[in-house]
């Protein structure tokens, strides 16, 4: 291997390792706050690419009516659950965010996807019609087994990706498909040729961590989310809802998953279960992270991107099985190291 | 009941041998069964592994795979019989699960079930990558099963084959669960520091859990491998794998005939979807996986213990074998009274600068009773942790008969004969209260994994039960003997520690607070049986807060406070001790 492979490798694994670290930043979030282990975390970027490809040609996506879908089961099972502790104002947020929004959205997408306003649009509207869904899962799926072990929570969070993944299917068909790269421009630094697309991959991510920052270091509402994290019971002590910071978090986690597809959908061919497997790599950047420091899980995601880009260099076929491998070391390095106690049921 | 449970097998084998020829089922009813029977087998060892041993594993359908494979390349490549491969599909099984095991089952929490979704997705492309394997096409061509010349491709002879291997994997999984390793399986969700403290150890319990589950897992993939007479990876990775996990879920994890019941329910309902959802949507694809996922996240939501509990109750008592005379398990050979038993010597732990216990002395002479006393955090529990060895020293050193003890585990303290009981109950609440009793007997046994499943190791069982039996009588508890240990009060519970720290035929009795919870009565009894023990040259080290108790019944005391020994001597004198009354009630002077 020359000096030339070796930069290219290390290009192509910064963008995937960055790609990875939102999508792991999210999981590391998600984990956080609620316990769930977000499986189809992945499902949020693989269906914004769907849509912006969508989009792209003119056509009318069908997240609208996934959104929909899932906006009409959230309110089902709200409706049944909570019948009797229900009031105007609960009924007015319910039909307002699971029913008029996903409409509104529809019409607009409707209105918007023939006029083909450009990449700008598309991006925006796309990231509008994904993030809604990580609160609506939230609510049908894990909020009534919000107090159960991560064990159970982790095995909804497998139904939750089977259901995603089947829907995927069902709304966006098996045929895959790769969107507009956001910057056509391209430079080279010696013998390196730098594509716009990734310097704007690595800006992205950079702003969004930055963000991510000031979120959790400066704001209130961060701060909340970050004792939710280090304590549920005490939060709850001192009047932080737990449920809306569910919500919150799988929010963001959806919006996160969002832009991720927005990066990676001029990057590959995207099908609509490709979401699992840059989610499960995001994980096992996650995991080395330990499921709790943000710093850590951004370079280990840089290193999940650039091992797999040697390992694709080097061994092809074998990538996904070394990825993976990857993770049972740390694992077990992680259980000596850092041991939790045995949670009770 | 008894002759209703003892017909079962009967009734099943019959079952087996006649309903698919007598024509009442149609062939593709037969091939579903077939399908149900296969996995079945995986699902039954899910149970094991997850609803008893409390090990997540979503990468079962890997081992599946392994067994499958394995057949397939011998029978392919080598020409060998299918019946040859069956333990060589069994041996490569339990090599790669042991050398997987090995690190798994040392996962802690949740990192657990991460480590098997890491090694299902792996092994799934490595089938995928291998060429010797087919790679994404896989084998096929297969030979079938033979019995002469007669070849089993119908399926309806291979649904004997598949129902008796269901039906062994039954007896062998209950027989296993009910013997001593059973139990000792059973303690390791609910309480693991109870099944070390008798001597259970923790690690080599869950591998052999985990090769046990494998191995059925193989068993499955031979089964399939023959019947389907193709193998390629799709049906070996993490999606099947998390199939096999929901139908131990949907059964009811924990019970052995809930995994048959779960793997009836998915394959139905996955086959029924197969046909519906088509007609519903219009186009053909995997959109059962829609409906798969939402029963997954649905079942978790309202029933998560699953579906056997709530349609056939809880699991019956246990029912074990009395032994045919009296005859007892050896007696250990005590020391004479009044020689040094125990020793703790300058002991010292800290916790980086937190010095919880600091250079403390004392002796425990046999045939004595020893109170360990002092106010909140002084210490006494963490010390109870040296002696059992839960906790490592950090200075000084603790003889046991004169021996110094290194490298202390709380298995080496219970083959040692330090019986102890904890703070808090330390009990498998889910397990009755005898066989709770009878943990305290594991090291009195000697039966393995593989005389439980063949039924030998009956006799044994009834020497520990009925040690386990006469302990509960001496605490007062027979009449509760089995019902599950989860439905008695906390006082019981004591008790139940106490009988099951007598099990272990101890030398010294480590017992901390056993009269908190218990009533005036009760503690009477404990002190009238404590005092019983110490006539038998058992000597006791007693951590307690109830003065009353533990001024009338021990022999000598020792303080302590702030981690620091502050008085040792008889009661009468520590009552009268300046030190130690400023240490209770602050500045008396």
């Amino acid at each position: 291997m020359d000096s030339t492979i070796f930069l290219f490798l290390l290009q192509d694994g910064i963008i995937n390792g960055a790609v990875y670290a939102l999508v792991a930043i999210a999981t590391v979030l998600v984990f956080a706050v609620t316990r769930v282990i977000l499986v189809p975390q992945g499902e949020f970027v693989a269906f914004t690419a769907l849509t912006i490809a969508a989009l792209e040609n003119g056509k009318m996506p069908s997240t609208p009516w996934l959104l929909l879908a899932l906006g009409v089961l959230a309110a089902a099972s709200e409706l049944v659950r909570h019948f009797r502790e229900l009031n105007l104002r609960r009924v007015a947020w319910i039909v307002l965010f699971d029913l008029a929004l996903p409409v509104a959205l529809l019409l607009l997408t409707r209105t918007l996807a023939p006029m083909k306003l450009g990449q700008l649009t598309n991006i925006l509207l796309a990231i509008a019609l994904i993030t809604p869904m990580g609160p609506m899962i939230y609510r049908i799926a894990f909020e009534p087994i919000a107090h159960s072990s991560v064990l159970v929570l982790l095995m909804a969070a497998f139904g939750v990706h089977f259901s995603l993944t089947g829907l995927g299917l069902l709304f966006f068909g098996p045929e895959g498909s790769g969107t507009a790269p956001l910057s056509q421009a391209s430079f080279s630094l010696g013998d390196l040729v730098v594509t716009g697309q990734s310097v704007a991959v690595l800006i992205v991510t950079a702003v969004l961590l930055v963000l991510f920052a000031l979120f959790f270091g400066r704001t209130l509402l961060g701060k909340a989310l970050r004792a939710c994290s280090s304590n549920r019971i005490g939060a709850r002590l001192v009047g932080i809802p737990t449920s809306a910071a569910g919500q919150i978090a799988f929010a963001l986690a959806a919006g996160l998953g969002a832009i991720s597809g927005v990066l990676v959908g001029p990057l590959m061919t995207v099908f609509y279960d490709s979401g699992f497997l840059i989610g499960l790599k995001a994980f096992v950047a996650a995991i080395l992270g330990g499921l709790v420091s943000y710093p850590l899980t951004v370079l280990a995601a840089l290193g999940v991107g650039f091992a797999e880009a040697l390992f694709s260099f080097w061994a092809s076929n074998f990538k996904e099985v070394l990825v993976f491998t990857l993770i049972i070391p740390v694992l077990a390095w992680r259980s000596v190291y850092a041991p939790h106690a045995e949670e009770t049921e | 009941m008894t002759v209703s449970r003892a017909m079962i097998p009967g009734v099943c084998a019959l079952a087996i041998l006649i309903l698919p020829f007598t024509g009442l089922l149609p062939e593709y009813w037969i091939t579903l069964f077939n399908y149900i029977g296969i996995s079945s087998l995986v699902a039954i060892g899910l149970v094991l592994l997850t609803g008893v041993g409390g090990m997540t594993s979503f990468g079962q359908a890997a081992f599946v795979g392994f067994g499958a494979y394995t057949s397939a390349v011998l029978t392919l490549n080598f020409g060998l019989s299918p019946w040859l491969t069956l333990p060589a599909s069994l041996v490569v099984t339990m090599v790669v699960a042991g050398l997987i095991g090995a690190i798994t089952v040392r996962l802690s929490g949740h990192y657990l079930p991460l480590g098997t979704i890491a090694w299902g997705i792996a092994f799934f492309y490595l089938f995928g990558n291998i060429d010797w394997l087919g790679a994404h096409d896989g084998l096929s061509g297969i030979p079938p099963l033979r019995i002469g010349t007669h070849a089993l491709t119908n399926p309806r002879d291979y649904f004997v084959v598949v129902w008796v291997a269901v039906v062994l994997a039954v007896i062998a999984t209950q027989n296993l669960l009910g013997g001593r390793v059973g139990r000792a399986i059973r303690a390791l969700r609910r309480s693991t520091r109870a099944g070390e403290a008798f001597g259970v150890n923790t690690a080599a319990a869950k591998l052999m859990v985990f090769v046990y589950a494998a191995m059925l897992a193989g068993l499955a993939g031979w089964l399939y491998a023959h019947f389907q007479r193709s193998v390629s990876p799709g049906p070996f990775g993490i999606g099947t794998g998390t199939e096999y996990l929901l139908m131990a879920v949907l059964g009811g994890a924990g019970r052995v005939y809930g995994a048959i019941l779960g793997a009836a329910g998915i394959t139905f309902l996955r086959d029924e979807l197969q046909n519906f959802l088509p007609w519903l949507i219009g186009n053909t694809g995997n959109y059962e996986a829609i409906a798969f996922g939402a029963v997954l996240v649905l079942i978790l939501q309202t029933a998560s213990n699953g579906l056997w509990p709530i349609l056939f109750g809880p699991p019956p008592a246990p029912t074990p074998p009395k032994p045919r005379d009296d005859k007892r398990s050896p007696e250990r050979a005590l020391p004479a009274p009044g020689t040094a038993l125990l020793q703790v010597q300058q002991a010292r732990k800290a916790f980086g600068g937190l010095v919880a216990v600091n250079d403390v002395d004392f002796e425990v002479q046999s045939g004595r009773i020893v109170g360990l006393i002092g106010p909140n955090g002084a210490g006494k529990s963490t010390t109870f942790n040296l002696i059992t060895g839960v906790l490592p020293l950090s200075a000084g050193q603790i003889r046991f008969e004169g021996h110094a003890l290194r490298a202390q585990t709380p298995q080496r303290a219970a083959a040692l004969g330090l019986g102890r009981t904890f703070q808090h109950v330390e009990i498998v609440a889910d397990m009755s209260v005898i066989e709770n009793v009878a943990l305290g007997a594991h090291l009195l046994g000697a039966a393995g994994p593989l005389r439980a499943i063949f039924g030998l190791d009956r006799s044994e069982e009834a020497l520990l039960f009925a040690d386990a039996r006469r302990q509960l009588e001496r605490v007062g508890l027979a009449d509760v003997a089995f019902r599950p240990a989860g439905t008695l009060a906390l006082g019981q519970l004591r008790l139940v520690e106490v009988a099951r720290a007598l099990c272990l035929n101890p030398v010294l009795l480590l017992l901390d607070e056993p009269a908190a919870g218990l009533r005036v009565g009760e503690k009477k009894a404990l002190a009238r049986l404590l005092r019983e023990v110490r006539s038998e040259g058992i000597s006791v080290l007693l951590v307690e807060h109830d003065m009353d108790f533990v001024m009338s019944l021990a022999d000598t005391l020792v303080v302590l406070d702030f981690g620091t020994k502050i008085a040792e001597g008889v009661p009468a004198s520590i009552r009268q001790d300046p030190v130690v009354l400023e240490a209770y009630l602050g500045g008396v002077s």
